[in-house]
C-alpha cells in the first residue's frame, strides 16, 4: 500500500496550530509594545511585576480549568473552590493555630477532595460537568460562608503567611529583579501540569477523554477512573491558588470567589485550547491569563475606566475563538 | 449445513449458545448462536440488521448479554467489559472508526497500555512499538501523525494494526475493508493468513461475496437476529449464502427500470469544490430519476450531499434547479429551492425526536400553519400529518405519538413526509435504510420508487452495493472526493467497486490544503 500512499497535506494542521499559538503570543507582543508606546510608565519593572503579581491567581486557576475543559468537560467551581480552600486553610491556621505548612497541605487536600466530588458526580452519576460544577460552585460558596460565620479569616497570628505569594525569594539572590514568590509559583504549577499533559497517562487520557470518551472505552481504559483523576488533579491545582489569594490579602474573604472562574475560562479560552475538548496547551494558557493582565493594567494606566475593561476583554474572547474557527476551517 | 469439526482437530476456541438480546423496542438477537475454532477465518454473514455487529459486541464485552451461553476454550465466561475482552485475548476492529482524532497513530493503538518509564510515557518506545507494527503490516505511515490528518484507509490501518497489538487469540473485523483499496486489502489478507498460521481465530464480518470467498474458510448466516445455518466458504455457491441472508431467492425482485432519458433535468449539479473532500463533482438527475451513490467510507459522497444542500460551505460549483441557477447559501435555500435532504443520522439532523408525529411532519412547513397572531393551526397541521401517515403507511398510533417511539423505517417516513407537505420535489437520501430492519426496508424501496415514478428526482447515497444496484436508474460512483464515473442502473458489482477504488496516481499534484 506504498504506491498508493497520498503525500503532502500531512503538515498543513502542525503549521496553522503552531500559527494559532503565535497569534495569541504576538497579541500578547502587539499589547505590551502598544501599551509601551502609549504609556512610559508601562515597561517599567515595578510594573511588569505588578502585572505578573496580577496574573498569578487567575494564571494557577487557569491551569486547573485547562486540564478539566482538555476533556471537554468544564469546571465552573474553581473561583468559590478557591476560597473554600482559603477558608479552610484559615481555620487550620487561625483557629486552630497549627503550623503554616499544614494549612497549605490543607487547603491543597480540600481542593483535591471538592475535585474528586465533582468528577465522580461527573463520571459515576452521568451528571453533565455543566451542571456537577455549577452545583458545586454554590454548595462551595455556602460552606465557606457557614464555616466562616460570613466574616474574613485573618492570617495575623501566621506570621510570615502573606510573604508566600508577596515575598520574593528571587529578590534575596538578584535584588535586581524581585520577581513575587506567586509568580514563581505559577510558574511552578504550570510546568507541572505541563509535565503531566505531555508525559504522563493521566495527560495521554486527557486528551483522549476529550477526543473520543466512546473510543477510550472501547479501547478497555478505566474511563471513569481517569476522569475523576483530572478533576482531583484539578481541583488540587485549585488549592494552590486559594493559598496563594489567602496569603496575598493575609485573610480568607468568604464572598470572594463566584467570578473568578470567568476569568479563568477565558484565559483557557484565549490561549487556544478547543472548548470541544481534545487540545489545548499549558503554554497557551499562561499566554492567555497574561494577555487579560496586560490588557487590564495598560487600560488603567490610560485611565480607561474599568467597565470599558470588561468590554474589551468580553471582544478579545470572541475574536480568540473566532480566529480558531478560521484555523479549523482551513484544514 | 452445519458444520462439522473434523475428528482429532482441537476444540473451539469460541463458542456462543442460544445467545438473546433485546434493546428498547428491538429484539437484536433471538437463539443466536456462533462457534470459532483456532487457526479458522470464520465469516459472520447477513442483511443489515441481522445482529452480526450486536452478537460480536457481546463477544468483545461492549454489551451483555440476556441469555445464553459464551464457552471460550470450553470454560463458560462472564464478559462484562472490553478491558476483560483484552485481557481474555478477544480483540475487535470496529465498524464505526473508534479513535481519537486529536491523538497520533501510535499514541492511538496503545491507548491504555502506554510503555511507561518510572511513570513517565516512554513516547520513543511507543513510536518504535508502533512502527514496527506497520512495517510488519507492510505500512508505510509516520506513527506521530495525529489520526485527523489521515485519510480514511489509513485510519482503518491504524484501527487494524490496534488490533494486531493486542496480540489477541480471537479477532474480529467488522467490515475491516470498507475504506481500503484492492492493494490495501490484499496486504490486509496476508496479515490474516500469517495470523491464522499462528492459530488465531479470525471473525471475519464483510457484505463483500468475493472478499468471502478469497478469504474464509466457514461462513455462519444470520437473519433478523436469528442463526440461519453454517456452511463451508469452499463448496458453497454464493447464490446459496445470499438465499440463506434474505430467505428467499433474489432473482423474483428485480425492478423494472422505467425509462426517463427524454424527462427534463430537474437538478443539475456543476464543478462542485471543496477542499480535498469534493473535487470538481458534476452531475445532473432528471424528473422520475434515482440517481444512486456508490463509493467508499469516505470518497466523499454525504459532503456532497451537504454542500449541495447549503449544510456545509463550497469552495466552488453552481446548483440549476429546473434548468435556473440557485444561489444556496443555506439550507433554507435549498429546501426554498425545493431541495430536501434525508441525513443518515435521522437521530441527529432528521428528526425532532422528542416532538411528536405531527409537528416532525409540520417542521419544515411551519410558516404555512401560522395565523394571525402567529398562532400555530394545529387542526391544519393534524389534517396532513394524518394524510401522510396514510398515504406513507406510517405505523404509529397518532399523530400525537412521539417520533422517538417509532421504528427506524417509521421514522424514516416522518422525515420523508416532512419534504413531501414542504412540496420538495428533489430528494435526496443519506443511507435511507441505516439502521432499519430487513421488512421495512422493501417497504422504504417501494416508497422510493413510488415518488420516482411520480415525477420527483432522488438521489439515493447507500454503502449497500444491493441496495444501490436495486434502486438505481444510474449510478454515480465516487473515489477521495472525485466522481469517478457514472454507471447504467445493470452495471456490475466489479465495474462500481473499480470506480470507487479508482485513486489517483500517488504523485500527481497535491499542494493544496
Amino acid at each position: 500500500m506504498t504506491d498508493t500512499a497520498a503525500p503532502a497535506v500531512k503538515t498543513g494542521p502542525r503549521i496553522s496550530g503552531a500559527f494559532h499559538r503565535l497569534l495569541a503570543f504576538s497579541g500578547l507582543i502587539a499589547l505590551v509594545v502598544a501599551f509601551s508606546l502609549a504609556s512610559p510608565n508601562f515597561m517599567q519593572t515595578q510594573n511588569i511585576l505588578a502585572i505578573l503579581q496580577a496574573t498569578s491567581v487567575n494564571g494557577v486557576l487557569a491551569i486547573a480549568a485547562t486540564l478539566v475543559i482538555i476533556t471537554g468537560g468544564i469546571d465552573l467551581s474553581v473561583g468559590t473552590l478557591m476560597t473554600f480552600c482559603a477558608v479552610i486553610a484559615g481555620v487550620i491556621l487561625t483557629y486552630w493555630g497549627l503550623p503554616m505548612p499544614l494549612g497549605i497541605l490543607g487547603a491543597i487536600l480540600a481542593g483535591t477532595a471538592s475535585g474528586l466530588v465533582s468528577g465522580t458526580v461527573i463520571a459515576k452519576l452521568k451528571v453533565p460537568p455543566f451542571i456537577a460544577t455549577l452545583g458545586m460552585m454554590l454548595i462551595l460558596k455556602g460552606l465557606s460562608l457557614v464555616i466562616s460565620g460570613t466574616r474574613p479569616i485573618y492570617f495575623n497570628d501566621t506570621p510570615g503567611f502573606n510573604q508566600i505569594a508577596l515575598g520574593s525569594v528571587v529578590g534575596q539572590v538578584f535584588p535586581a529583579v524581585p520577581v513575587p514568590n506567586g509568580v514563581m509559583i505559577l510558574f511552578a504549577v504550570a510546568l507541572l501540569a505541563a509535565f503531566v499533559l505531555g508525559k504522563t497517562a493521566l495527560g495521554r487520557y486527557t486528551f483522549a477523554l476529550g477526543s473520543n470518551e466512546e473510543a477510550v472505552r472501547l479501547s478497555g481504559v478505566n474511563v471513569d477512573r481517569w476522569k475523576i483523576g483530572v478533576y482531583a488533579m484539578a481541583g488540587g491545582i485549585v488549592g494552590v491558588a486559594g493559598v496563594l489569594i489567602a496569603s496575598r490579602l493575609n485573610s480568607a474573604q468568604p464572598a470572594l470567589g463566584q467570578g473568578y472562574e470567568l476569568d479563568a475560562i477565558a484565559a483557557v479560552v484565549i490561549g487556544g485550547t478547543s472548548l470541544s475538548g481534545g487540545r489545548g496547551t499549558i503554554l497557551g494558557t499562561l499566554i492567555g491569563a497574561l494577555i487579560i493582565s496586560v490588557l487590564a493594567n495598560g487600560l488603567r494606566i490610560l485611565s480607561v475606566a474599568q467597565e470599558w475593561q470588561t468590554v474589551v476583554t468580553g471582544c478579545i474572547i470572541i475574536l480568540a475563538v473566532y480566529a480558531d474557527i478560521l484555523r479549523r476551517r482551513t484544514l | 449445513m452445519s458444520a462439522e469439526v473434523g475428528s482429532g482437530a482441537p476444540g473451539p476456541l469460541v463458542e456462543m449458545t442460544d445467545i438473546d438480546k433485546s434493546f428498547p423496542g428491538v429484539r437484536a438477537l433471538a437463539k443466536a448462536r456462533f462457534e470459532l475454532l483456532p487457526g479458522e477465518v470464520h465469516a459472520l454473514m447477513g442483511e443489515n440488521g441481522a445482529g452480526k455487529s450486536t452478537l460480536m459486541k457481546i463477544l468483545s464485552g461492549v454489551y451483555s448479554r440476556d441469555g445464553g451461553t459464551v464457552l471460550l476454550n470450553g470454560q463458560p465466561v462472564e464478559i462484562t467489559s472490553p478491558r476483560q475482552a483484552q485481557d481474555l485475548g478477544i480483540g475487535i476492529i470496529h465498524q464505526e472508526l473508534a479513535l481519537m482524532r486529536d491523538l497520533t497513530a501510535a499514541q492511538n493503538i496503545f491507548i491504555g497500555r502506554e510503555p511507561r518509564r518510572f511513570g513517565i510515557l516512554d513516547e520513543g518506545r511507543l513510536n518504535r512499538d508502533a512502527a514496527a507494527i506497520f512495517a510488519s503490516m507492510n505500512l508505510r505511515l509516520d506513527p506521530t501523525f495525529k489520526v485527523e490528518t489521515l485519510t480514511i484507509a489509513k485510519q482503518q490501518m491504524v484501527e487494524i494494526a490496534k488490533a494486531l497489538s493486542y496480540r489477541s487469540r480471537v479477532l474480529i473485523m467488522d467490515e475491516p475493508t470498507a475504506a481500503l483499496n484492492d492493494a490495501e486489502i490484499a496486504e490486509l489478507f496476508a496479515i490474516i493468513n500469517r495470523l491464522k498460521a499462528e492459530g488465531v481465530g479470525i471473525v471475519y464480518i464483510s457484505h463483500k461475496m468475493d472478499e468471502i470467498k478469497r478469504i474464509a474458510d466457514r461462513v455462519t448466516i444470520m437473519r433478523d437476529g436469528e442463526y440461519v445455518g453454517t456452511v463451508r466458504a469452499a463448496d458453497t455457491p454464493i447464490e446459496t449464502i445470499i438465499s440463506m441472508m434474505v430467505g428467499r431467492t433474489l432473482s423474483a425482485e428485480t425492478l423494472a427500470i422505467p425509462n426517463t432519458a427524454a424527462a427534463p433535468v430537474a437538478l443539475e449539479v456543476k464543478n462542485l469544490n471543496r477542499g480535498r473532500e469534493i473535487r470538481d463533482v458534476s452531475f445532473s438527475v432528471r424528473r422520475g430519476e434515482i440517481l444512486g451513490f456508490a463509493g467508499l467510507m469516505g470518497a466523499g459522497r454525504t459532503e456532497v450531499a451537504r454542500a449541495i444542500f447549503g449544510a456545509d460551505r463550497r469552495e466552488s460549483g453552481e446548483v440549476w434547479v429546473h434548468g435556473k441557477r440557485v444561489g444556496i447559501a443555506s439550507p433554507k435555500d435549498a429546501v426554498a429551492a425545493g431541495i430536501g435532504y434525508l441525513s443518515e443520522d435521522r437521530k441527529h439532523f432528521g428528526l425532532a425526536i422528542g416532538l411528536d408525529v405531527r409537528n416532525n411532519i409540520a417542521l419544515a412547513s411551519l410558516p404555512r400553519f401560522t395565523g394571525p397572531g402567529g398562532v400555530l393551526d394545529e387542526a391544519g397541521m393534524q389534517k396532513e400529518a394524518v394524510a401522510y401517515i396514510r398515504t406513507l403507511a406510517i405505523k404509529t398510533p397518532s399523530d400525537t405519538q412521539e417520533a422517538r417511539l417509532l421504528s427506524g423505517g417509521n421514522q424514516q417516513k416522518v422525515v420523508i413526509a416532512k419534504w413531501l407537505l414542504r412540496d420538495c420535489d428533489i430528494l435526496i437520501f443519506d443511507e435511507p435504510t441505516r439502521g432499519i430492519d430487513v421488512g421495512a426496508k422493501s417497504e422504504i424501496y417501494k416508497l422510493l420508487n413510488g415518488l420516482a415514478a411520480e415525477g420527483k428526482a432522488i438521489i439515493v447515497i447507500s454503502s449497500e452495493l444491493p441496495e444501490v444496484l436495486r434502486l438505481s436508474h444510474r449510478i454515480a460512483v465516487m473515489c477521495e472526493g472525485r466522481l469517478t464515473g457514472i454507471l447504467p442502473g445493470g452495471a456490475s458489482q466489479e465495474e462500481i467497486m473499480r470506480l470507487a477504488t479508482l485513486r489517483e496516481p500517488a504523485m500527481q499534484v497535491r499542494h493544496a490544503g
